[in-house]
């Protein structure tokens, strides 16, 4: 294989590693250090896509990240592969795979360009919005499925994204980023200061612009060799970091920079144990901008046919990738770097027919170079149109007259057109930082103004473009950033340039023809398939603001976010208006600078480390045991055991009985845990619950309501005192890190003058809750040193004693209403300990619960759960837990609040429990509850179902509602309406088993 | 009575944690231990010294270390206290005994933590991938203690030598946290 387009020499390419790689399943060679445009381009390979809307087809325009044209697809395997890539930063490596994208059926004969020759002049600016208005129900169904399908980009792989992606914060005293002669520059001077320096750059070798320049001299040196000398230089010093293919994303608060780096995707079999990128969250001190300057297209009809590429791209392909990309080029240009273009070109073998340029009397260096190399130079000349259907044949140059009207066109054969219209400063970076940009009039360019961030911009993305200029521009900035973070920079370096003449020029806007201007194609925004006809039609149609104009049009709204094609938008848009360009203002540069996988973004966050899963000491137990688990929060709880046929009714109503008739196990560590210590533990604790504290004594415990500022239920727990100055206190499972924060919120700003402290034991204490009648002769052989009997050691009472051996504290309390303890061990003793409980119930049949049997058996004897029974907006009274309130208590949180009129107000959702009428049918939980069994649209709904479970103990369903009033409904039918049925209840207590609580004193 | 248990089990009893990745960054169990957190006013550090052998650490984010016992500087009224495992009733005892005539909190998490060493050269550079500090010497230095994140978890890091920190989580958030730091290492097995 041979690529006829190949350059016989030079090129950063190495040739001594050749490679394969296949496009739209056609074979192709290439070179390591070749990218994927460089490699087909020596191939003759222009025809790349086809456009977003009209599907015209489309070839390179630029041989960097600003392409808008060339996006492909890569990756032989769809775990592997990714869309909308631009194919002239995409690294080649050998058995690449990559396919053009937005063709059907192939990319030389599309069905959908049917949209640029047919329907063209029916897909005006604003035509979404004209078009598919009506009918409505159409946009769903029809509109945007069809567009869907017709228009768009790359295709979303089926697979799972096989690669690694990793993050990894980073902090240096300077951040370089961009390492063209500005970058290096700064780099250099920053480097000698000993301060952490922090250089990255997005292409795969250090150099930038240097890179294919072949007619400077630095110090003496080729730009190669200077870049190469530099780089070696950095690379010697420990202080220096240095990333290459590290895409510089994102700029946000405190200069906090995302930056990309791409590890293996230029690899061809990457070691799996790499990840494929690493995203660096760098926090710099200070930062060195130097991202260069784009290149802008000309705006002339039909500027977008393959072969019609960026002046300064064909020189970097055919200088740097040895990728001759044509054979004869019609150079159109307003200003002098296209005159740098030809020269090299013509050095490398492609004839120039000549150089068109708008101006009518260019004088630059590089203009008398080429006159004198023999190119022919019109000047005040435009090209008006070009031919070729897959590929340009023929560029149409007019002489533009004293009005700037262009006049009759001569054709000339071509298949290459250069087109530059000067450089537009890349301040993305700086702007994202929240930077002001100024206009610079004489620039003809937005640059950077006043600085936001520590950060300080250099060379091309500020304007300056003579490469001393820069090399300086670039010093300066890197001696000034170790100034500003207090370091000492090193002796000032000058660099001595030769062979790069200073240029000028540049234009924005359309350029004049005599063509048709309802029907030709100017492009502005390739990506989008905006033309200069759209945004002139937008002011027409009153659009003044260029926000308005970019949503009207979607100019500068592809991926690529208008890098080659907003200025130019802006210029039409001050001609149509006549209004300088700084009164239209400018859109916002936003994250990220150049598209961002989601893998990288993902990071390890995926799968089993998306979340932490908090797991209790017992849980492989469980595990083992069969058991299903809920989670809860980030905790896995036991749901219920399933025994061999059982499904989950069956396994809850044997884990119920078991509980009511015998004993049941149950793992409760997840129950949050606070160590309240401290001479004023309880002054704080009459504060922080509604109770009263003082005078509860050692080695016993109460049930605790606590409430936020506004009254309402916020948690609740069983509390035990351990001591006179410490409290143990349980709390929800979800709501232990909410109480501990509401504690420590109050402690710290309203009592600090207390002298107590809060420490979280959540994970110091397993927590093993024995549940039953036989409870008491299940833990006896196990526990040291504590009387059991109900007279010595009574319901709510904790002791400080030994289970197992081990330190523990042993609560007698109960959430099921059954005689129980709860055995708090500590953790990593906890497995041992449950075992032992398991087999000391082993003669008493003792069955592990899971949450939904705990659920029941509450349910059972009306206990409520905060965050189920209550959502909010429940007082303690609304939930019955007014007894639970300390009347005669001076303050706690939320008694102001407790005190409004409408906290007491009759109609307010109070907790009931409702019996159906059958005693079979089971409520739905959430279930909207009203007055009359005769339901009229729209219903009043008066409360709603909370809780709701078929109880074994009592065989029959049973609920738990809050309904306004509802207290004084108890005896009478509620009723709820379901899709299948309006479902009569009776208002009953919300206590449905052992009402005296005789169970709990057994 | 019935069986005693004798052996802590862990959050990480059933992990292995040799790894080819050990040259560059090596993760291991620290020695089940008995921890305190200690809580109080300004004549706390001082008045712990006669039973911890030295005073709590006044510097900010600092340890103060003794043998085998170290006191760790989470806040300016908190202080993380870790001894060998077979310390935790005498140390215990001994620190509330101390500290009885000053207003404080002496609570017994020996069990709520766990402890992971990571060390070797590319420590701090797997550390960063969940932790947003600057951990470098200058910033970091040996002797530096500071309740952090590991990505979601939190975390109590100890800087134990240039190479080498002790890291302290929750016992629950322990496998995700020697899970986290295990995909982290990937790159050097």
């Amino acid at each position: 294989m041979s690529a006829p387009f190949r350059l016989p020499a030079g090129g950063r390419i190495d040739r001594s590693k050749p490679l394969s790689f296949s496009f739209d399943g056609k074979s192709y060679p290439g070179f390591a250090g070749d990218t994927l445009a460089s490699a087909l381009i020596a191939s003759g390979v222009h025809l790349m896509g086809r456009s977003f809307k009209y599907h015209r087809p489309r070839g390179f325009l630029t041989a960097g990240p600003d392409e808008p044209n060339a996006l492909v697809g890569v990756g032989a395997s769809d775990d592997r592969y990714t869309p909308n890539l631009r194919a002239p930063v995409v690294e080649l490596h050998d058995g690449l795979v990559a396919e053009s994208q937005n063709r059907w059926p192939s990319l030389s004969f599309d069905v959908g360009a049917i949209n640029d020759v047919l329907l063209g002049r029916f897909i005006p600016a604003g035509f979404y919005y004209k078009t598919f208005m009506w009918p409505k129900s159409f946009w769903k169904s029809v509109y945007e499925p069809k567009i869907r399908a017709a228009a768009g980009l790359g295709r979303p792989p089926k697979d799972p994204d096989s690669a690694r992606y990793t993050q990894v914060y980073h902090h240096t005293d300077i951040l370089v980023i961009g390492t063209g002669p500005a970058g290096l520059a700064a780099a250099l001077a920053a480097a000698k200061s000993g301060l952490r320096v922090l250089v990255c750059d997005e292409q795969p070798e250090f150099g930038g612009s240097l890179l294919h320049d072949l007619s400077s001299s630095i110090d003496g040196k080729t730009p190669a060799q200077f870049v190469a000398d530099a780089v070696a230089d950095l690379a010697r010093q420990p202080n220096v970091t240095l990333l290459t293919r590290t895409t510089a994303f994102g700029y946000t608060p405190h200069n906090m920079i995302g930056l990309i780096e791409r590890v293996t995707d230029h690899i061809a079999h990457a070691d799996p144990k790499l990840p494929r990128e690493r995203m660096w969250h760098v926090r710099a001190g200070e930062v060195v901008l130097a991202t260069g300057a784009i290149e802008r297209p000309l705006v002339f009809p039909e500027n977008d046919r393959p072969g019609v590429m960026l002046a300064d791209a064909a020189r970097a392909y055919a200088n740097r990738w040895a990728a001759k990309p044509g054979s004869r080029a019609v150079v159109a240009t307003a200003d002098d770097g296209a005159y740098r273009a030809a020269l090299d070109l013509k050095a490398a073998g492609v004839e120039i027919a000549l150089i068109a340029d708008m101006r009518a009397n260019p004088t630059g260096a590089l203009v008398a170079q080429a006159r004198a190399a023999g190119i022919r130079v019109e000047t005040g000349s435009v090209v008006t149109g070009t031919r070729g259907r897959l590929r340009v044949k023929t560029a149409h140059v007019a002489r533009l007259d004293a009005n700037g009207n262009a006049g009759a066109p001569e054709p000339f054969a071509c298949d290459l057109v250069l087109m530059s219209g000067g450089w537009t400063p890349t301040v993305h970076l700086f702007s994202q930082s929240r930077g002001k940009l100024r206009w610079d009039e004489a620039l003809g360019a937005y640059v950077p103004g006043t600085s936001a961030e520590r950060e300080r911009s250099a060379g091309g993305c500020r304007g300056v473009y003579d490469l001393q200029a820069v090399l300086a521009d670039g010093t300066a900035a890197g001696e000034d950033a170790v100034r500003a973070a207090k370091g000492m920079p090193g002796p000032s370096r000058g660099f001595m340039v030769t062979g790069s003449p200073a240029t000028s020029g540049g234009y924005l806007g359309a350029v004049p023809h005599d063509r048709n201007p309802a029907t030709v194609k100017a492009f502005v925004d390739f990506q989008n398939d905006v033309t200069a006809k759209d945004l002139k039609l937008a002011t027409r149609e009153g659009m003044r603001s260029i926000e308005h104009v970019k949503r009207y049009t979607t100019t500068g709204m592809a991926t690529d976010q208008g890098k080659t094609s907003n200025m130019n938008a802006l210029g039409i848009v001050s001609d149509s208006l006549k209004t300088p360009i700084p009164q239209i203002g400018l859109t916002t540069f936003r994250m990220p600078y150049t598209p961002v996988t989601f893998g990288a973004f993902a990071g390890a966050s995926r799968g089993d480390l998306f979340d932490p899963v908090r797991r209790t000491p017992a849980h492989d137990w469980a595990v083992a045991e069969g058991a299903t688990f809920e989670p809860v929060g980030q905790w896995k709880r036991a749901w219920w055991f399933p025994k061999a046929g059982e499904d989950m009714h069956a396994a809850v109503d044997r884990e119920v009985k078991a509980i009511r008739t015998s004993v049941g196990l149950f793992d409760a560590s997840t129950l949050g845990k606070i160590e309240v210590v401290g001479p004023d533990a309880a002054k704080f604790m009459e504060l922080m619950y509604t109770n009263a504290w003082a005078k509860l004594g050692v080695g016993r415990c109460r049930y605790g309501v606590m409430l936020r500022e506004d009254g309402f239920v916020m948690d609740d727990g069983v509390i035990g005192r351990i001591a006179d100055d410490r409290f143990h206190v349980t709390t929800t499972t979800g709501g232990a890190p909410r109480v501990l924060a509401h504690m420590e919120d109050y402690l710290q700003t309203e009592f600090p003058h207390l002298d107590v402290w809060l420490t979280s034991i959540t994970e110091q204490w397993a927590v093993i809750a024995v549940q039953g009648p036989k409870a008491r002769e299940v833990i006896a052989p196990l526990v040291d040193g504590v009387d059991l009997s109900t007279a010595a050691f009574p319901h709510m009472s904790v002791r400080e004693c030994k289970v197992c051996g081990v330190p523990a504290r042993l609560f007698r309390v109960s959430f099921t209403g059954e005689l129980g303890f709860e055995i708090n061990v500590p953790a990593d003793y906890g497995r041992a300990v449950w075992e032992a409980v398991h087999a000391s119930g082993k003669p008493f049949g003792i069955t592990p619960y899971g949450t939904e049997a705990m659920h029941v058996a509450r349910a059972e004897k009306g206990y409520i759960i905060v965050g189920q029974e209550t959502d909010g907006t429940a007082t303690p009274d609304d939930v019955g837990l007014g007894w639970a309130i300390g009347k005669t208590k001076p303050d706690f949180v939320g008694k102001r609040a407790l005190a409004r009129p409408s906290m007491a107000n009759a109609d307010r959702k109070q907790l009931v429990g409702l019996l159906t009428k059958d005693p079979k049918t089971t409520l739905e939980e959430g279930a909207q509850i009203v007055a009359d069994a005769h339901v009229e649209m729209p219903a009043r709904m008066i409360g709603h179902v909370t809780s709701s479970y078929q109880s074994p103990t009592l065989g029959r369903s049973i609920a738990m509602a809050m309904v306004k009033g509802g207290r004084a409904r108890i005896g009478s039918s509620l009723f709820v309406p379901m899709p299948d049925g309006v479902i009569e209840a009776t208002v009953v207590e919300p206590i449905f088993y052992d009402k005296e609580g005789a169970r709990l004193d057994a | 009575m019935l069986d005693v248990p004798t052996r802590r089990i862990t959050a990480f009893a059933d992990r292995s944690f040799a790894s080819p990745a050990d040259k560059a960054v090596r993760i291991a169990e620290a020695s089940p231990a008995a921890r305190f957190v200690v809580r109080g006013r300004a004549a706390v550090p001082q008045t712990a010294a006669v039973a911890l052998g030295f005073p709590l650490a006044t510097d900010v984010c600092r340890a103060a270390l003794g043998g085998e016992r170290v006191a760790l500087w989470l806040g300016p009224d908190e202080w993380l206290v870790i001894a060998p495992e077979h310390e935790a009733e005498s140390l215990g005892a001994a620190l509330a005994s101390a500290l009885a005539g000053v207003p404080h909190a002496l609570v017994d998490v020996s069990h709520r933590n766990v402890g992971l060493t990571v060390s070797g050269p590319k420590a701090s550079y797997i550390l960063n991938h969940g932790c947003p500090l600057d951990l470098s010497l200058a910033a970091f230095p040996v002797g530096m203690c500071t309740r952090t994140i590991l990505a979601k978890a939190e975390v109590v890091l100890w800087r134990t030598a240039e190479d080498a920190f002790r890291l302290e989580c929750w016992r629950s958030f322990g496998p995700y946290v020697a899970d986290f730091l295990e995909e982290a290492r990937t790159e050097f097995k």
